[in-house]
């Protein structure tokens, strides 16, 4: 079924009874030609593109819990390419544009709101350093304004600028920078899916990765065993669990990271903002509600959900640059599980055992990479090559110490990002 | 989230540093081979359930080995580093 303006009309006519499911609920087939391991953003949009782009028809998507109840629809939702790092500038740029035309692509309305994005700064070496990426970011072929004071005042003239710990020097705006709504771009990409043809099986956790003679030959679930001729771990948070079924190890620590959302507020913050020194970032959602967040609780966890001390130095954080927000009220908060690579960058590639491949160590990012990661992943399983835009998104980088992709310039080093 | 220092008793989560996993401990020889190393520095077991990993208590200035639960954040065991790698 199409979705449109027309549809939606002549339905409220018709008291809305003409609605079908948006995919199919299929059982598990005893074989398949591709199995992805996770229905996430990056699963789901890595199912489409094999089948949208390469053709591919025999693909199954194993989600043990419900369709985006992972990172896809725990995250804070900002899209962006204003990465510095070969390897990552490509990839991003390559995302966003996917981003661009992505609702008439899917035929689904994912609410991308391209309201700009503004990373402040607060000394001149942290400007130098901001007029650096921003060259970067145009020789890439993307957009980046470097604005003064008065610059940023024009846009956030709600900001207290005059702070005393992290007076604001500027910031450095990316225009074609927003959010998206996350469960969208799952659902989107997951009726997409489904309407070529890729079965969505959800409730049914991989327990076990069948390999014979170095080459995967299927899966073991809690809906039983499917043989598959090529296998993709696309499990963010979870990947090592996934990767440990197949012998592997990964450089991949699991952290948790906390986001907070308030209630409903009259149109207030325009753009996204980005505080990097105080550890904040902060937009304002379509239904009203200021969507924001800082850093990681900065050790390892699977708990989905924070400790005190990280909420009590968000709220600082956000007190200290807009006072203005004090008296809204925070309604939610919660945690999501992130793929923590030593780089910071993430990792599309094959593995030692024939057929099966891993995606994983989106950091704190993944969200507006769910496009080209599917795209690339998608990529790689069909043609056996990489896709030129992450060909540097290699496992082996970490072993051999060629092309890491460290954009914080902190080390590589698992505590660091 | 609070961890018993074996100096200082029970102590709020704030005043610790947290490194990363124990096999921090278990550096390799220079010359042990890239495989080694990769192990130590990048390659973690990053299990859902019981994990030992290093913390720093900054009033006594002491490391610490920690051993605790990644999903539910009890804390089962610390000792000083010193007595771990004994
Ligand atoms: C609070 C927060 C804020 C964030 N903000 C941003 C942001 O502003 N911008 C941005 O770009 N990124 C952001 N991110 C990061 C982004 O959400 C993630 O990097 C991205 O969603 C991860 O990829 P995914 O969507 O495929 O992951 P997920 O949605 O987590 O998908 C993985 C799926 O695998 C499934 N799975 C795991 N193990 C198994 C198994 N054994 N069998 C079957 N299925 C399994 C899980 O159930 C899950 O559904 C944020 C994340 C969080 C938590
Ligand atoms: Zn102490």
């Amino acid at each position: 079924m199409r979705y449109s303006g027309f549809r939606v009309f002549t339905q409220g006519l018709s008291g809305n009874r003409g609605w079908r499911p948006a995919w199919r609920d299929p059982a598990p087939k005893p074989a398949y030609d591709i199995i992805i391991i996770g229905g996430g953003g990056h699963g789901l949009s890595t199912a489409y593109y094999l089948a949208k782009n390469h053709g591919l028809k025999n693909i199954a998507v194993l989600e043990k819990g419900y369709l985006g109840s992972g990172n896809i629809g725990r995250n804070t939702t900002i899209v962006r390419a204003n990465y510095f790092l070969p390897g990552n500038s490509e990839f991003y740029s390559h995302s966003l544009k996917l981003w661009e035309g992505l609702e008439s692509e899917l035929n689904y309305n994912v609410m991308h709101s391209q309201r700009g994005l503004i990373n402040l700064f607060h000394s001149d070496g942290q400007r130098d350093a901001f007029a650096r990426r921003g060259n970067a970011m145009l020789a890439q072929g993307d957009d980046a304004i470097l604005l003064d004071r008065e610059g940023v005042r024009k846009h956030l003239p709600y900001l207290d600028f005059e702070q005393t710990r992290f007076p604001i020097y500027g910031g450095l705006y990316h225009p074609r920078g927003g959010s998206a709504r996350h469960d969208a771009v799952a659902w989107g990409y997951a009726r997409g899916a489904d309407q070529r043809g890729v079965d969505l099986i959800q409730n049914c956790e991989v327990t076990g990765i069948d390999i014979e003679n170095g080459r995967v030959t299927g899966v073991q679930t809690s809906r039983g065993p499917i043989r598959a001729k090529q296998v993709a771990m696309v499990a963010a948070g979870r990947s090592g669990q996934v990767a440990a079924m197949a012998g592997m190890r990964l450089p991949i620590e699991s952290h948790i990271l906390q986001a907070f959302v308030t209630e409903g507020l009259k149109p207030v913050i325009d753009h996204v903002v980005s505080f990097g020194m105080g550890h904040f970032y902060i937009s304002q959602s379509d239904k009203g509600g200021l969507v924001f967040g800082g850093d990681l609780d900065f050790y390892a966890s699977y708990a989905a959900r924070g400790n005190l001390p990280m909420v009590e130095h968000v709220m600082e954080a956000g007190m200290t640059l807009m006072p203005m927000i004090g008296r809204a009220k925070v309604l939610r908060t919660w945690g999501g599980i992130m793929d923590m690579s030593p780089d910071g960058s993430p990792i599309i590639d094959k593995t030692d055992t024939e057929g099966l491949f891993v995606n994983c160590g989106w950091n704190y990012g993944g969200f507006k990479a769910v496009p080209a990661s599917g795209w690339c992943l998608a990529h790689l399983m069909a043609t056996g090559a990489p896709h030129p835009v992450a060909a540097r998104f290699r496992l082996d980088r970490f072993r051999t110490g060629r092309g890491l992709m460290d954009e914080e310039g902190t080390g590589s080093q698992h505590n660091l990002h | 989230m609070r961890i018993p220092c074996p100096c200082c008793g029970l102590r709020d989560r704030r005043e610790f540093t947290y490194y990363g996993a124990s096999v921090f401990l278990d550096r390799p020889a220079p010359d042990a081979g890239l495989e080694a190393w990769d192990e130590y520095l990048h390659l973690r077991d990053n299990p859902a359930g019981v994990t030992r990993d290093l913390w720093y208590h900054d009033p006594c200035q002491s490391w610490l080995e920690v051993e605790r639960n990644t999903v539910t954040h009890e804390v089962l065991s610390t000792r000083p580093v010193v007595e771990a790698r004994a």
